[in-house]
C-alpha cells in the first residue's frame, strides 16, 4: 500500500524544525515542497527567503534558494526573473518584511506585473524579533512595542497590503486564506496551487497572503491561536479570492 | 573599431554592453542619467535586460538577485543614491556576488549639488556598507579609461566574486572624448556556484546569515584572503614626470587632469613635479609612494574635497615625507593655474 503523504521530495530529510510549535511556517513549507513537486517546477525553481523567521528556510527547501536583505525579496526575485525568465521564481515573506520595510519594493514588483509569485505569512506581528508590533497588527493587539495594544490614533490602522496591490492591472492573481485548521491547510494549498499556476503559464504577478499562526508571540496555545485567527484576524481580513485575471489573459 | 566622440556616462554603458553585461537596473540621478539612458536603448537592442527600479534600494537588490543565476550586471547612480546602495553592497560582498558599480561623484554631504567632486572617497574605499569587507574602487582619469576601466572591472568582479565600484564625478561623466572601445566579449565561462534551480543535482543557497561566530569569523577571514589577493595582484596607478621628481603631487579622475596641467606649468618654471595617480583607489598604490618617500620629502596630496585620500597617503608614507593638502570640496572645479600657484609655494618651502 502506497503512503497517502509520502515525505515530498523538495523537503530535506533529517532536519529538525527550528519553528515554535504550532507555527504555521512549517505547515507552509510542507504544502509548498508538496506543490514543487506537484507541479514539476522543482528542478526550476529559486525561492527567495526573508529576513524573518523563515531566514532558514534554505534549511528545509530542497531547491536552490537565495537570501534577502529584510524586505528585499521581490526585487531580488525581480532579478532573478528578468535574468532567467525560463526559471519558476517565488518569495516567502513575512508581513514586517513585506508591509513594512519592503513596501515599496512589493508595491513596484506587483505593479509592473512581475511574473513571480508571493507568499506572504501574515501574523500580525514581528516574529523573529520577539513579537513587536507590525504593520498588520489588529487595533487593540497587545505587543511588546504596543503594551497597550495598537491605538489607532498613535499606530495607524492595520495595513492591508495585499488587498492594495490586488487593485493593480499587473497583479494577475491574489487570495487570502485562513490557516486555522485542516481545512484551511487545504484552502491554503489550493491558493498556493492557483497562484503557481498563473506563473507557470506565463500570465503574470500572482500573491497569496495566509493568515498564520504565532503561539509564541500571542502568547496562547496553539488551539487558542487557531480559534483567534478564525474569530479575530478574519474579521479583520477577509479570507478570499482578491483578483482574478486569469481569464482576461488567456 | 574606429575612434567614436562620447560622453563619459556613454562610454560606461557602451563599455558594459561589449563586456557582457546583460542586465543593468538604476534610478535616475544627476549627473549620470545618460548612462541608464543609453542602456535603456542599446543594452535593451543588444538583447539585455534594463529595467528602472523604484528606488537605488531596489536597484541594488535586483543586481543581486540577477548576478546570483550568473549574469554580469551592472547598477549607476551619484552619491547620495549610491549611500542607498550600501546594504546591497554588502549583502553582495557577503555572498560573494560579482556586480559593477558606478558613481559619478557630486557634492555632498546631503543632496549637496549636482557639479563634480570628490567627497565619496572614505565611503567607496572603506566598504561603503555595514560589515567586514572591501571593494575594489577603479578611478578613470579619462573617457578612454572609463572603456577600459569598465572592462577591467567586469573581470575582477567575476575573478574575485566581488562587488567592484567604479568611482567617478560629474565632469567624468558629462565630458566628451574620443574613445577606441575593446571589441565585445565573446563566450564568458559558465559560473559553476551560480543558481539556476537545482536540475537533478543537489539544491543550492546562498545566505549571508551565518549563526555562529566560528563559522561567521571563518568567513571573514577567507573574505580577507580574498582582499588580500586583490592587494598584491591589482594595484593599478600612473606615473606622470615622475623621473626627476622633487614634488610628488597626488591626484586621481578629474583632479588629476587638473594637477597634469598644473605640472606642465609648474615644469615651465623649472619647478620639477611630478604625479602619482592612483588607478584603483582600494587597493591603493602604498608601495609605489613608500618607495619615493625614501628621496622625495615633499608631497602634495589634492583632492575635490577635503582631504579623503589623504589619509590613504598619510597611511602609505607612514610618516617619512611632508605631505601638503589642497583640497577644493563642494562641486568647485579648480582650474591647473590654481594648483600651480600652489604647487610654486610648495617649492619656496622646499628651497628654505
Amino acid at each position: 500500500m502506497k503512503l497517502k503523504n509520502d515525505w515530498p521530495k523538495y523537503y530535506k530529510k533529517d532536519v529538525v524544525s527550528h519553528y515554535c510549535p504550532g507555527c504555521g511556517h512549517g505547515i507552509v513549507h510542507r504544502i509548498v515542497a508538496e506543490l514543487l513537486e506537484e507541479m514539476q517546477v522543482g528542478e526550476r525553481a529559486i525561492c527567495v527567503n526573508p529576513a524573518g523567521c523563515a531566514v532558514l528556510a534554505y534549511l528545509y527547501f530542497d531547491i536552490d534558494m537565495l537570501e534577502s536583505a529584510h524586505g528585499r525579496g521581490t526585487a531580488m526575485a525581480t532579478g532573478i526573473k528578468r535574468a532567467r525568465p525560463d526559471l519558476f521564481v517565488f518569495t516567502y515573506q513575512g508581513d514586517g518584511d513585506l508591509s513594512a520595510i519592503g513596501t515599496a519594493e512589493t508595491i513596484h514588483s506587483a505593479n509592473r506585473g512581475e511574473h513571480i509569485t508571493v507568499i506572504f505569512i501574515n501574523n500580525a506581528v514581528y516574529g523573529m524579533t520577539g513579537g513587536q508590533m507590525a504593520p498588520t497588527t489588529l487595533i487593540g493587539q497587545e505587543t511588546t512595542t504596543s503594551p497597550l495594544g495598537r491605538n489607532p490614533a498613535l499606530e495607524g490602522y492595520p495595513l492591508h497590503i495585499t488587498d492594495l496591490v490586488a487593485t493593480f492591472r499587473g497583479v494577475i492573481y491574489a487570495e487570502r486564506v485562513s490557516l486555522d485548521g485542516p481545512a484551511g491547510v487545504t484552502r491554503t494549498k489550493k491558493a498556493i496551487r492557483n497562484a503557481f499556476q498563473t506563473q507557470i503559464d506565463g500570465l503574470g504577478y500572482s500573491i497569496v497572503e495566509i493568515l498564520s499562526a504565532c503561539p509564541t508571540n500571542w502568547k496562547m496555545s496553539p488551539v487558542d491561536s487557531f480559534s483567534w485567527i478564525k474569530n479575530e484576524m478574519t474579521r479583520e481580513y477577509t479570507p478570499g479570492v482578491l483578483t482574478d485575471k486569469r481569464g482576461d489573459k488567456k | 573599431m574606429n575612434k567614436v566622440f562620447i560622453s563619459g556616462n556613454h562610454a560606461f554603458a557602451e563599455a558594459a554592453i561589449r563586456a557582457g553585461c546583460s542586465c543593468y537596473f538604476g534610478y535616475p540621478i544627476t549627473p549620470q542619467n545618460e548612462l541608464g539612458e543609453y542602456m535603456a536603448n542599446h543594452l535593451v537592442n543588444n538583447g539585455g535586460v534594463f529595467l528602472q527600479s523604484e528606488s537605488e534600494t531596489a536597484a541594488i537588490n535586483m543586481v543581486i538577485g540577477a548576478s546570483s543565476t550568473g549574469a554580469r550586471v551592472m547598477t549607476s547612480s551619484s552619491s547620495p543614491g549610491i549611500s542607498l546602495k550600501q546594504e546591497g553592497i554588502s549583502f553582495l560582498a557577503g555572498f560573494e556576488l560579482p556586480a559593477v558599480i558606478v558613481n559619478v561623484m557630486r557634492g555632498g554631504p546631503g543632496l549637496g549639488n549636482i557639479a563634480p567632486a570628490q567627497g565619496d572617497y572614505f565611503q567607496a574605499t572603506r566598504g561603503g556598507g555595514h560589515g567586514d569587507y572591501r571593494t575594489p574602487v577603479l578611478a578613470p582619469g579619462s573617457v578612454q579609461e572609463i572603456a577600459d576601466l569598465t572592462f577591467e572591472a567586469f573581470s575582477i568582479a567575476d575573478r574575485y566574486r566581488t562587488p567592484v565600484m567604479i568611482l567617478g564625478d560629474g565632469m567624468m561623466g558629462q565630458m566628451k572624448e574620443p574613445v577606441v572601445f575593446p571589441d565585445f566579449v565573446k563566450d564568458l565561462p559558465e559560473k559553476e556556484w551560480a543558481l539556476k534551480g537545482r536540475g537533478t543535482g543537489k539544491s543550492r543557497y546562498m545566505a549571508s546569515l551565518i549563526l555562529d561566530p566560528l563559522e561567521m569569523e571563518r568567513h571573514n577571514w577567507k573574505l580577507m584572503r580574498k582582499y588580500g589577493e586583490i592587494e598584491k595582484n591589482e594595484v593599478r596607478y600612473e606615473s606622470f614626470m615622475t623621473d626627476d621628481a622633487d614634488i610628488i603631487v597626488i591626484a586621481y579622475g578629474t583632479a588629476a587632469r587638473i594637477a597634469k596641467g598644473a605640472i606642465k606649468r609648474a615644469r615651465g618654471d623649472g619647478i620639477r613635479a611630478g604625479l602619482i595617480r592612483p588607478i584603483t583607489l582600494w587597493p591603493f598604490p602604498k608601495k609605489v609612494l613608500l618607495d619615493f618617500a625614501s628621496h622625495i620629502s615633499r608631497f602634495i596630496v589634492f583632492e575635490m574635497s577635503t582631504g579623503q585620500m589623504l589619509e590613504d597617503v598619510q597611511l602609505a608614507i607612514a610618516g617619512k615625507a611632508e605631505i601638503a593638502f589642497h583640497g577644493r570640496p563642494g562641486g568647485v572645479i579648480p582650474t591647473p593655474a590654481e594648483f600651480a600657484r600652489y604647487i610654486y609655494r610648495e617649492n619656496q618651502k622646499l628651497k628654505k
